[in-house]
């Protein structure tokens, strides 16, 4: 217990807080690499994911490549990313995108092939056309999935966004590879704990914007 | 069914409690110590750092002793300075080669000593009396400083103090604890009045490192001296002209296990190995792939040590 509370001084010494390497500056690039990543995901997956929900065709290529996405090793990634177009932002950027991919995509697949047929062959035989299926009917009842999806990703890569430090960009990771480098072992645990809270306050905005988007689904 | 959990759980205790009563390196200290009078007998044990490099030089020793005669036990790859240096001085290890000045910074932190000479004739001492270091190799294999041949031929840099000629903080990409070294930035203010940035690129120098280096991420770069990168990508190491990065010769530290006729073994090896040879050595590890043994044993064929 002596290194909880030696990392909980740590993260509360005020010489650590501010400036462009404090403790603030760094969750607030964390958390924007995590939302860079999710929101990058969510372009590329849940078009994907509704073409393949909405059309049913073309499932089984998505959950093949969408498993072995899941099954490469991020710092792998990062490496050869890093070696392609040298340090920064973009290798890790690359990496947490394809981290995020599967369970953005799983989400909105999943979301609309859970809808009963008969739901969506009712909505055909009122005469809607294949958009209005998708948009009114579709995609509605499947965003409680979907958010599901979006927020595993979001765990997935708070957690994993420590790597981002490990080619020069920033983020809580920065923290973690000094304190293992220079045996600053506090350091480490506080830089883990920081990222344990990021992950815990977005795990309360989903649990927030999931009960909405649940209520709105029963009010509709 | 919670029976079986239970069991397998009080099962998996009982071999952790195990395994943290026995000391995996604890076989040698079950022998006397001073059981080796002569070559031909007794056991020695080697071990090297979680380093590859390390692992070579610790291999060139193990195979140079044991065509003398003596058995040896191979304890490799055993983590940092911090974990093994313990092992060393309980006696369980008996030959490891070691970097000379960051071995001193460890052991004495107030040192002042600066030069490859200073740091040696300090090494005893700060060692104690379970532990001497033997001769050390004309091979060095530091932290240095290195700028592509490009870049130091348009802006006139030789040494690091010619950094200052950029005018501006200089970039340094590098593991981030050279941020808190003494050669990292407070040594580069201090010394040659230099304002650094530390880039970090956590691969110790590796391949990501030598590309930010390319690509002009940063203006130099923290390599390995000993690093066959450093010639293979046309990189130049900056000197130091002050003695800012104590001087990291390989050198032996045995145990009083090693008697007379093992440390001359262990003396011819040292006198052979240059940077030069080091680096060479390094490079057929990196580039051919080769295990340390096969490179320990060419080398040493070729250098007639095992005959």
């Amino acid at each position: 217990m002596n290194y909880f509370s030696e990392a909980i001084a740590w993260i509360l010494d005020p010489a650590n807080a501010s400036g462009p390497s404090g403790v603030w500056a760094r969750c607030w690039e964390h958390l924007w690499y995590t939302l860079l990543a999710v929101v990058l995901a969510c372009v590329i997956a849940i078009p994907l994911g509704y073409l393949v929900g909405h059309t049913r065709r073309g499932r089984g290529l998505v959950v093949v490549s969408s498993g072995a996405a899941r099954a490469l090793p991020t710092l792998g990634v990062v490496t050869l990313v890093g070696l392609v177009l040298g340090i920064g932002l973009v290798a890790p950027m690359v990496a947490l995108v394809l981290l995020a991919v599967p369970s953005v995509l799983a989400g909105a697949y999943a979301g609309i092939e859970a809808i009963d047929r008969r739901t969506v062959d009712a909505a055909r035989a009122m005469g809607m056309s294949e958009w209005e299926v998708l948009t009114r009917v579709e995609i509605p009842l499947g965003l409680p999935l979907l958010l599901g999806g979006v927020r595993s990703a979001t765990l997935q890569v708070i957690a994993t966004a420590t790597l981002a430090a490990y080619v020069g960009a920033g983020g809580l990771g920065r923290f973690l590879f000094l304190g293992l480098k220079t045996q600053d072992y506090p350091q480490m645990l506080a830089s883990a704990l920081l990222v344990v809270a990021i992950a815990l306050l977005m795990e309360g905005v989903f649990e927030i914007s999931e009960r909405a988007a649940a209520r709105r689904l029963h009010t509709a | 069914m919670k029976i079986r959990i239970a069991a397998a759980l009080a099962a998996g205790v009982l071999a952790l409690s195990a395994c943290s009563s026995s000391n995996p390196l604890g076989s040698a200290s079950a022998q006397p110590s001073g059981s080796t009078s002569a070559a031909g007998g007794g056991t020695l044990v080697v071990g090297s750092q979680q380093y590859y490099s390390n692992e070579i030089i610790a291999e060139l020793y193990a195979q140079a002793l044991e065509a003398k005669g003596f058995t040896i036990d191979r304890q490799y790859q055993i983590g940092q300075r911090e974990v093994y240096l313990p092992e060393l001085q309980a006696g369980t290890i008996d030959v490891f080669p070691e970097y000379a000045g960051n071995l001193l910074q460890y052991l004495d932190k107030d040192s002042t000593a600066k030069t490859g000479e200073e740091v040696i004739a300090a090494l005893p001492a700060a060692l104690g009396d379970t532990l001497r270091p033997l001769t050390a190799a004309a091979a060095t294999d530091q932290d240095s400083y290195n700028v592509t041949n490009e870049f130091a031929t348009t802006n006139g840099l030789t040494s690091i103090a010619d950094l200052a000629k950029l005018n501006r903080t200089v970039k340094v990409c590098a593991n981030s604890e050279l941020e808190k070294r003494p050669y990292g930035p407070p040594g580069l203010k201090s010394t040659y009045g230099l304002d650094v940035e530390v880039i970090p690129v956590e691969d110790s120098g590796g391949p990501l490192t030598v590309k930010a280096l390319k690509d002009g991420k940063c203006d130099t770069a923290d390599i390995y001296s000993a690093d066959p990168s450093i010639v293979a990508n046309d990189l130049t190491t900056l000197t130091d002209p002050q003695s800012l990065i104590l001087p990291q010769n390989v050198v032996p530290i045995v145990s009083t296990k090693v008697d007379d006729a093992a440390a001359a073994v262990i003396d011819k090896v040292s006198a052979a190995l240059s940077t030069e040879e080091l680096v060479a050595l390094n490079a057929l590890s990196v580039d051919k792939q080769q295990s340390s043994a096969q490179i320990a044993k060419d080398w040493l064929t070729a250098k007639g040590l095992l005959s």
